[in-house]
């Protein structure tokens, strides 16, 4: 046990020693660049973690130098600040399109970003789907059961969190895919979040209060982490309940342009990228609770994810990123409304 | 000029009074005036038109309504409490004093989102204290059917604030009683007074500079905390959201100027509470003199 302590330990700093040295403009020269810093958000740790793993070895095997990939996770709207305030990223992995958005609008992205990949430079993707008790108490099926009396849901807000953003989202394309009017969904938004007795700043929050609190009958979440509380927190204490329609979640990626240039890691970013669409990284995608955008990779998970019709934010109903942001959760815009005092 | 300098100068017992003043207007001029300098000038972009209907916006005003209100009566309970809690370790000698003298500066060394996280999973309706008050629990009987909510309510958000001021209080008004003769008391007794009469005449005249002292610090870190308060919170616009709150909800909007404007507007407010008690204490001495 002692010996494996100290080995441990001298590994540690062997690797300190060995970063330090790489980080020697004279030494990185020689061997190209090996280090890059993945900018993410919160629920993606597990999956990075593998991919980064699966990357480096590609890498290696390729002939490539052993490689340090540092990632960053914290919510995405404040990652993406950071990345505007100047944190050197090479890579952006966050929650939303409009968080990236408000990078390219900082000069640090090209504008066209989300065309340089395929799928929306979207890997995988995911969906807002509901967790409830152990047993459905409430018998909650449908975005209609949310807005019962005595139903009382959890969701972050909306104007701090990016999940949030689709649990909203993804209420609204139920109304109006039934054939509602705008109005009609504003009116279905005020009644949903007259529901909600705890509105977190984050989604892991959110989380939490729902399973550790026992606040709430029904959490709405990312499909990725319904099924992470599901594994981790209380298999048999909860269940994953799958509406009939739902919105298309797709994180995005990008390369930040002004960081890979002054740091001549552009190649090096884009593979990495570039991996997250092989099939291999689309299978950790899944086994991380992520759906594949690989058709093969998907068949071979079909049985995990539930079909689900889902709306996509380029829907006439919100017209893309930059249009819903201003338009829902602008300040003042409609999701502000909805606690305007009447 | 040169001799008109010299000639105002007088003999100080302690020397360097140029030196020391210098660095004292330096030295608080970048720690305090600049950010707080940079921040005014960030709201100011909006004028003060903007600054204005950003403080009269009816989610804001009640943001601030709940973080000065919750901090005030925070700053009160701890002012009682802290106070009681001094005056124990002062005046008694018990065994394990000197653990609970020690236990009272943790609140300052918890990170906050750990007493936030902590104190949300005591007093939530499934916690140890929380379930108490809750409306099977035996205490909650007394408030009704439903009991009393205390996570996720304004009441959860004076808890936490409670929490992390109660130092204050308690450490400006220690050295103070323990400085404080006896004697006097003593004497005050002997003379005829009632316990009460001593207490009010004698006692708490001694140590009222003290206690405002404590009040004040108590209420200003209670003002400006976000940690603890975030999780146990609720954070419902109108309801148990408090300003610090808002200025993150503009960060993440990316609007820098919204932000600065509620924070320049929270600033305010403070520094006119702050001066009003440094009034106070001041008044309270000339009348003592």
């Amino acid at each position: 046990m002692i010996a494996n302590g100290i080995s441990r330990r001298r590994f540690g700093g062997f690797v300190l020693g060995a970063a330090t040295l790489l980080a020697v403009p004279g030494a990185r020269a020689a061997a190209g660049p090996t280090v890059i810093q993945n900018v993410s958000y919160d629920p993606t740790r597990e999956f990075y973690r593998a991919y980064n793993a699966l990357f480096a070895e590609r890498h290696a095997a390729g002939g490539g130098a052993a490689l340090d990939i540092r990632m960053s996770h914290g919510g995405s709207g404040k990652q993406a600040r950071s990345v505007i305030d100047g944190l050197e990223a090479d890579v952006v992995t966050l929650a939303l399109a409009s968080d990236i958005d408000a990078i390219a609008d900082h000069g640090l992205i090209a504008e066209d970003w989300q065309s340089r990949l395929p799928d929306n430079s979207a890997p995988y993707t995911s969906t807002i789907v509901f967790l409830v008790r152990k047993g459905n108490p409430k018998g909650i099926a449908s975005w209609d059961d949310l807005t019962r009396d005595g139903v009382e849901v959890v969701t972050p807000n909306p104007k701090t969190s990016g999940g949030a953003r689709w649990n909203y989202l993804a209420a609204w394309a139920h109304v109006v895919a039934g054939g509602g009017g705008a109005a009609d969904a504003r009116a279905f938004l005020a009644r949903l979040f007259g529901n909600v007795p705890v509105l977190d700043t984050g989604a892991r929050g959110a989380t939490t209060t729902f399973v550790q609190r026992g606040i709430g009958d029904v959490l709405l979440a990312w499909e990725n982490e319904a099924f992470l509380a599901l594994k981790e927190l209380g298999p048999g204490d909860f269940e994953i309940v799958v509406p009939a329609l739902s919105i298309l979640a797709e994180p995005p990626v990008a390369v930040v342009d002004k960081v890979v240039e002054a740091r001549g890691t552009r190649a090096l970013a884009e593979a990495y990228l570039r991996g997250l669409y092989t099939p291999e990284a689309q299978a950790l995608a899944a086994e991380n609770y992520y759906r594949p955008r690989l058709p093969e990779v998907a068949a071979r998970y079909a049985d995990a994810f539930p079909d689900v019709k889902r709306v996509t934010i380029d829907d006439p109903m919100f017209g893309g990123w930059r249009k819903t942001q201003a338009e829902h959760f602008g300040e003042g815009g409609v999701f502000d409304q909805i606690y305007r005092p009447r | 000029m040169l001799m008109a300098i010299g000639g105002r100068r007088h003999p100080r017992v302690i020397p360097g009074f140029g030196v020391t003043i210098g660095f004292t207007l330096a030295y608080l001029g970048l720690i305090v005036l600049v950010p707080l300098g940079a921040l005014v000038a960030k709201a100011a972009e909006l004028g003060p038109g903007g600054i204005w209907a950003v403080a009269t916006d009816a989610r804001v005003f009640a943001a601030l309504r709940l973080s000065f209100g919750a901090s005030l009566a925070a700053a009160a309970i701890n002012a009682v409490f802290g106070l009681l809690l001094a005056w124990v370790l002062v005046r008694y000698r018990f065994p394990g004093r000197r653990l609970v003298d020690a236990l009272i500066d943790l609140p300052f060394a918890l990170p906050t989102a750990v007493a936030g996280i902590t104190l949300a999973t005591l007093y939530a309706g499934n916690g140890w204290v929380g379930g108490l008050f809750a409306g099977d629990g035996w205490l909650g009987a007394l408030f009704g059917p439903d009991g009393l909510k205390i996570a996720y309510t304004p009441l959860g958000v004076v808890v936490a604030l409670v929490f992390v001021g109660l130092p204050f209080v308690v450490r400006t008004v220690q050295p103070v009683l323990a400085d404080f003769d006896a004697e006097s008391e003593e004497a005050a007794a002997s003379l005829g007074a009632s316990r009460f009469a001593t207490f009010r005449r004698v006692v708490l005249p001694a140590i009222l500079p003290a206690l405002t002292t404590g009040f004040a610090m108590a209420l200003a870190r209670a003002v400006g905390e976000y940690g603890s308060v975030i999780f146990i919170a609720g954070n419902i616009p109108m309801v148990s959201e408090i300003a610090p709150l808002l200025i993150v909800t503009r960060l993440e909007e990316y609007n820098y100027a919204g932000a600065s404007a509620v924070a320049t507007v929270m600033l305010a407010v403070a520094f006119v509470l702050l001066f009003a008690i440094n009034l106070l204490q001041r008044l309270d001495r000339a009348q003592a003199s």
